[in-house]
């Protein structure tokens, strides 16, 4: 198997997580109710725990640094995450609509996954696959509760699709593995997973009575997947490492 | 003004200095829930704590993040509070028993004690 385009996976998987789990955690004391906000900081740490898993493939498969050191010492342009996942927090509704297209992509890649010839990947994709489950329950009574609840809350979930929609399909970025992986069995085309992808979101964005929007210019958000990020992931690693960088050797 | 705080994501939502928002009324808040936890198939259901909620769904979802993260469970029942009809406080005294009835309660009878003598014996005549 080609171990070049395995670690390049790993490194997407993994960079997607912690990004999207930081993201999320920044809502943890300031989310919209009590309740809401524990529910949204456990499963911030979830996908940030998951991170950790592909983190650890990459150290023990691969060769790779240990996953503190690729956590938190990594430049920006190491990254291989989308640029849908380091976009700031506005509205609570868009880190929702978000929350939502992001875990429903996260759930065909896993089932994708629990599949690849790649063993040791195959057996995580299983692991990760349960706590997916919360979350899409957590993501799906959200949107069908608020796409239709008040005219308020359907004006902010639609202004979030209109804005998260475009910027998500930079999740199915096809790098230069994307052959590779699919005739090694290790990971369908992204083009693939994003047709099975829409199918899913689609049919819940539909009967939640939102709609998803004309995009011109599918690979607007592309670039991620090749270390071209914007400034929010500066900005957001450097307010993530900021303790580690006083002292990187410290142990907690 | 905007509000500057220690915590950056404070600081970065540009929120004015002066809180402009009214407190809410007492009570205008969500219908509350009661939560009842099931440890193990078959087993009683356990009531665990309240949660606010809107709809029962979503009760549920926040159910399962206050009361069933750290404990190992099986199933959650989420009940409305105002489904509850309970006694008064002020009733409390129908509780207590007028006249000496513990010849009713079943602790009262030491079954342990009996059981374990007789097992006792029946070991120590199989040991003969």
């Amino acid at each position: 198997m080609n171990q070049d385009a395995i670690k390049d996976l790993l490194y997407r998987l993994a960079d997607d997580e912690l990004v999207i789990g930081h993201r999320m955690s920044e809502w943890t004391g300031l989310g919209p109710f009590l309740e809401e906000d524990i529910a949204f900081a456990s499963i911030a740490q979830d996908e940030v725990g998951h991170s950790q898993a592909y983190y650890t493939l990459l150290h023990e498969l691969l060769g790779e640094a240990i996953p503190d050191v690729l956590a938190f010492q990594r430049q920006p342009e190491k990254f291989r995450s989308s640029l849908f996942t380091e976009q700031p927090n506005g509205d609570y509704a868009f880190s929702l609509i978000r929350h939502f297209l992001y875990d429903f992509a996260e759930e065909v890649r896993l089932e994708a996954l629990v599949k690849s010839k790649f063993a040791p990947l195959a057996e995580l994709a299983v692991k990760l696959s349960r706590e997916e489950r919360y979350h899409q329950l957590h993501a799906i009574t959200w949107v069908n509760q608020l796409g239709s609840a008040t005219e308020e809350s359907h004006r902010r979930m639609q202004d979030a699709v209109n804005a998260a929609y475009p910027m998500a399909l930079g999740l199915f970025e096809p790098t230069e593995w994307n052959d590779i992986l699919a005739a090694e069995g290790i990971m369908p085309r992204e083009q693939e997973l994003q047709a099975a992808w829409y199918l899913k979101v689609e049919e819940h964005l539909t009967a939640a009575g939102l709609t998803i929007p004309a995009v011109s210019d599918p690979s607007a958000f592309y670039g991620g997947r090749s270390g071209k990020h914007s400034e929010h992931l500066s900005k957001m690693l450097k307010e993530m490492t900021e303790v580690t960088t006083i002292d990187p050797t410290a142990v907690w | 003004m905007k509000l500057n705080s220690l915590d950056p994501r404070i600081s970065r939502a540009e929120l004015p200095e002066e809180n402009q928002y009214t407190p809410k009324t007492e009570l205008d808040q969500w219908q509350t829930w009661e939560v009842f936890h099931q440890r193990n198939r078959g087993e009683h259901h356990t009531h665990v704590g309240i949660v606010h909620a809107p709809t029962a769904d979503i009760a549920l979802l926040f159910a399962k993040e206050q009361y069933a993260r750290r404990m190992k469970c099986v199933n959650l029942w989420v009940v409305p509070t105002s489904a509850v009809y309970a006694t008064s406080y002020e009733d409390s005294d129908m509780f207590e028993p007028g006249i000496d009835k513990s010849y009713r309660e079943a602790f009262s009878y030491k079954n342990k004690e009996l059981i374990q003598k007789f097992k006792s014996e029946q070991a120590e005549q199989a040991a003969h």
